[in-house]
């Protein structure tokens, strides 16, 4: 590139001698600044609105730091000896990683088995997949307050069902397991199609000859799907996996609007309290700037822990 | 693979398809109802009260000003972000200057780090500068993300030849009318899936907004907490919030589907 360009220059250059024309200088300015103002706004912005927020709290949460204190006290590790004692935040953690793996265990499952279908050779194939997508774009607050509703304890329609069927209703908002349920629900319900249609993408790149050979051995077809479509979907399935990790551990909506009257304490006992809703509950209820922060990096340290234990096993499924 | 497959296989799907609607029309049953048949027995049989439940809606939110700020918040958000990971994206796939490997590979480092996780001292922030309750206090901390130059990058990688940049260069453009008549439009494809996709990521953000968004000038999803956090839950009233909520962005959905559903296969939006 530097060499075409020189040599354009140099038959400009001829026409103003002595010296090189402006033009060809602010060209060269041009070629070395530019790409560092392209790139700029986003390091910039990031830079303050992403990792400086990001490491400010790691500063604040070595503090005892109210909102509206007079000046707020250095106390180094302390909110976080107090976070290891504190019953509220463990029950925080479990709740999370329960309402984890109750919403990515099956979804993972009905994903795959939903984009194996929609890998035949359907008639209107966009709108199937568009009909699996549904959910995905509907605003989250609607879904969880309808969801909320369908799992009302008294007059919701699942207890309904569950009533046809003789099963007595269940109070979802007060037992542990009942509440976690619901949550997953919610988060099941959203997830599921996209997840599937992000499998879909995985399965349609499987070679067609894989395929065929199997079909000459005369593997069947259920043989096909296990030996085959599985464990090329691997890869995939732990990227799946991963950022549903992610997002999981961070869940905050749909708990946070299950409680009907909008507390944020989780329930009564705190039965389905997760860890960022715990910190919106400290920071922004209880003002305990100090110890939310010492809840978000924690947090944070968890879900880093969490992403690089996926990325070994990705690489070890990957090998 | 060529034959077409069974009854079976359209069921179970339609079957899939039906449950992921139904919570759409449960609400709007629900909302055109009143709340006194609805500790009955239940019907699938929509009632006719929806539009006075809207109008009590209205009434006790500021829904329409609500619905602004949501479009414009999302607006704002989604052209800044398609914008500047267009730049980014650019000047990483196509130019050549020092340090570029390092500061792409902060990029990717990025991508796994959970912003929301920085809220408090953002909110610390936003009442520093007296933005808290502003729709500024929302916009700013999402004008960029590194998806989007992640996404933008790996696009235009393959989308513009590099003699396309060199042919704009020997012609005496500069890198920024270069990135403006080269780089814009063929970056469109993808620009306009990380617009949509940014759009109803902003659309339906909630945790931010509640924490410095207030109930005098709420985006959509804070004004739907708003309607249900009264002591005692009017479902009807709520459920028509929802509904009437769920309205844009399910139009959003039938006119862009087609394309939302190539992003998604595409990997658009990852986490």
């Amino acid at each position: 590139m530097t060499a075409t360009l020189s040599k354009v220059d140099r038959g400009r250059a001829q026409e103003a001698r002595p010296r090189p024309p402006r033009r060809y200088r602010m060209s060269h300015v041009d070629a070395k600044v530019s790409p560092y103002l392209f790139v700029a706004p986003f390091f910039v912005l990031f830079g303050a609105i992403g990792l400086f927020p990001l490491l400010y709290t790691a500063y604040v949460s070595l503090f005892d730091w109210e909102v509206g204190a007079d000046e707020p006290l250095f106390i180094g590790l302390e909110n976080y000896r107090t976070l290891f004692d504190d019953g509220q935040f463990w029950n925080a953690l479990f709740n999370t990683f329960s309402i984890f793996l109750l919403s990515s265990v099956p979804q993972i499952i009905v994903a795959v088995v939903i984009a194996a279908l929609l890998n035949a050779n359907l008639r209107a194939r966009t709108g199937w997949r568009m009909g699996v997508l549904l959910p995905y774009v509907a605003s989250l607050v609607a879904l969880t307050i309808i969801f909320g509703n369908l799992f009302g304890p008294q007059y919701g329609l699942v207890n309904d069902v569950l009533g046809l069927i003789g099963i007595s209703p269940i109070d979802w908002q007060a037992s542990t397991f009942g509440s976690h349920v619901a949550i997953a629900s919610m988060v099941n319900w959203r997830w599921t199609g996209y997840n599937a249609l992000i499998i879909l993408a995985a399965m349609q790149a499987i070679p067609r000859d894989v395929y065929e050979a199997a079909l000459v051995d005369g593997a069947s077809a259920l043989r096909r799907f296990f030996s085959i479509t599985l464990p090329m979907l691997k890869p995939t399935l732990i990227f799946v996996i991963v950022t549903s990790t992610i997002g999981g551990l961070q869940i905050f909506t749909e708990p946070k609007l299950f409680e009907p009257s909008g507390g944020s304490g989780g329930g009564s006992e705190h039965q389905y309290q997760t860890v960022v809703l715990y910190l919106y509950q400290t920071a922004f209820q209880g003002l305990d700037l100090g110890y939310a922060s010492a809840i978000a990096w924690t947090l944070f340290l968890v879900v880093i822990g969490v992403a690089v234990l996926n990325f070994f096993l990705t690489r070890r499924a990957v090998k | 693979m060529t034959k077409r497959p069974s009854f079976a296989i359209y069921g179970i799907l339609a079957a899939f398809v039906l449950g992921s609607a139904f919570p759409f029309y449960w609400s709007f049953l629900v909302a055109s109802r009143d709340n006194s048949v609805l500790t009955g027995d239940f019907t699938l049989v929509p009632g006719g009260n929806f539009w006075s439940n809207a109008v009590r809606v209205f009434d006790t939110v500021p829904f329409w000003k609500a619905l602004g700020n949501s479009f414009i918040v999302s607006g704002t958000v989604t052209l800044s972000v398609v914008l500047l990971s267009t730049l980014a994206g650019f000047a990483f796939a196509k130019l050549r200057f020092r340090g570029r490997g390092v500061l792409f590979l902060f990029v990717v480092a990025t991508l796994a780090v959970p912003t929301q996780l920085g809220i408090i001292p953002l909110y610390m922030a936003m009442a520093e500068f007296g933005w808290a309750g502003e729709l500024e206090a929302v916009i700013v901390p999402n004008l960029v993300t590194a998806f989007g130059v992640f996404w933008m990058r790996q696009y235009l990688l393959d989308a513009i030849p590099d003699e396309l940049v060199e042919a704009a260069r020997m012609d005496g453009c500069s890198l920024w009318r270069t990135f403006w008549h080269v780089a814009l439009p063929a970056a469109r494809p993808a620009a306009a899936m990380l617009g949509v996709f940014t759009f109803m990521q902003s659309w339906n953000d909630f945790l931010w907004p509640l924490v410095v968004l207030n109930a005098d000038n709420p985006t959509l999803q804070v004004a739907l907490e708003k309607l249900q956090s009264g002591y005692y839950v009017d479902y009807s009233l709520v459920l028509a919030g929802t509904t009437l909520a769920t309205v844009p962005v399910l139009i959003v959905f039938l006119v862009l589907g087609r394309q939302i559903v190539a992003g998604v296969m595409q990997g658009a939006v990852k986490g």
